[in-house]
């Protein structure tokens, strides 16, 4: 199937929440709502057409500007060999959507790694813990505004320049003699 | 020239036992069992120190896979901050005296991956650092003169023969005596 008749055969089980198909670079995707998403996901993976067997990625885009956290899903079918691009838009303060856990096994770590790094609650995960970073890590790394502490357990987050203060051989030569040029004439002006 | 000594430090090796020293020096330099400690690429690099042809067996040093048996730590590879709490807690339950080589750019300062936010920027933040190994990873070659540079540092311990001050009373068998020149 193609993406067209993906997003149709979606659109007339969901009706109008089921957004427009973007036109992308590559692949187009459509926005879903996030109310509806273990519905809308159950479908996919259940309708002996759609046959969608596999979550391949679950990722998430941070957009300060709009007040957006985006979650994306790339779906991919074996059996039909077609792919699918499902988006949810969820507030960026308070991020919170349905795990998708219980439809396909593979959200589990990916859902973990997205409220590691992106600060996303999955409500209904069975193991909702940090994946990447320690456990009381403060911070979300992947968020545009995303600050790091100046220490975790008395380990700076920093490294000083070992070579700051030095300065290059051939650059001091240059400024040397960029110095004794300008002094010369100066020199010069006191003579006469 | 004890009187010199007398001058210009106020002290005076008075031991003489250095000789023994030499001995357990020779014996402790040749049995450095290092701790399996690979993390990253470094580890295969590591695995290879340990393999037939650079074989750091010949220098008396085998790789041992617990702390409690291990004389020298060889951090091999990416410290993660995850990873760090861990590295710390092997360093503690090795037993004194104890080395640590930060092998590769990655355990010595972050490396390559220093403004990841995960990646700890150097061993040296936990542990104490002996020798530094530079490369990316270091070639096995590299690695057997680090553990070379160890085994410098070995030799040069003393654990017998003291500085001790002029004049001061030191306990003796039975009777305390005075440190002379």
């Amino acid at each position: 199937m193609t993406f067209e008749e993906i997003h149709q055969r979606l659109a007339a089980k969901f009706g109008e929440r089921i957004g427009a198909l973007a036109p992308a670079k590559t692949d187009p995707s459509t926005v879903v709502p996030a109310a509806e998403i273990v519905g809308i996901c159950r479908f996919l993976k259940d309708d002996p057409d759609l046959a969608f067997d596999c979550l391949m990625n679950l990722s998430s885009v941070d957009w300060p500007k709009k007040n957006q956290i985006e979650i994306v899903y790339h779906l991919w079918s074996y059996s039909k060999r077609h792919s699918f691009i499902l988006k949810c838009q969820l507030d960026r303060a308070k991020p919170v959507i349905a795990s998708i856990e219980s439809v396909w096994k593979a959200a589990d770590w990916l859902e973990r790694e997205q409220y590691d790094l992106m600060g996303v609650a999955f409500t209904g995960h069975p193991d909702l813990r940090r994946i990447m970073m320690p456990d009381d890590w403060i911070g979300h790394p992947l968020r545009k505004d995303y600050a790091e502490q100046p220490q975790w357990h008395n380990i700076t987050t920093t490294r000083d320049n070992s070579l700051e203060g030095y300065v290059r051989l051939d650059e001091f030569r240059k400024k040397a003699a960029e110095a004794a040029a300008a002094e010369a004439p100066a020199k010069k002006e006191v003579l006469q | 020239m004890a009187k010199n000594y007398q001058q210009d430090f106020g002290s005076v090796i008075t031991s003489r036992t250095s000789f023994i020293d030499e001995i357990i020096n020779l014996a402790r330099k040749s049995s450095i069992f290092y701790l399996l400690f690979g993390l990253a690429c470094c580890g295969i690099e590591l695995m290879q120190t340990g393999g037939p042809r650079a074989d750091i067996d010949r220098f008396g040093s085998v790789p041992r896979a617990t702390p409690r048996q291990s004389d020298l730590m060889i951090v091999a590879g990416t410290l993660t901050y995850k990873m760090a709490e861990r590295c710390r807690l092997l360093y503690e339950q090795m037993a004194e005296p104890k080395y640590v080589i930060s092998m590769g750019s990655c355990a010595s300062c972050g490396g390559l991956f220093q403004y990841a936010y995960s990646v700890c920027k150097g061993v040296d933040k936990l542990v104490p650092v002996d020798i530094y190994v530079p490369g990316c990873p270091p070639r096995p070659e590299a690695l057997t003169e680090g553990l070379l540079r160890v085994q410098d540092k070995i030799v040069r311990e003393r654990w017998f023969s003291e500085r001790q001050q002029i004049g001061q009373t030191r306990p003796g068998l039975g009777v305390d005596y005075k440190v002379t020149a």
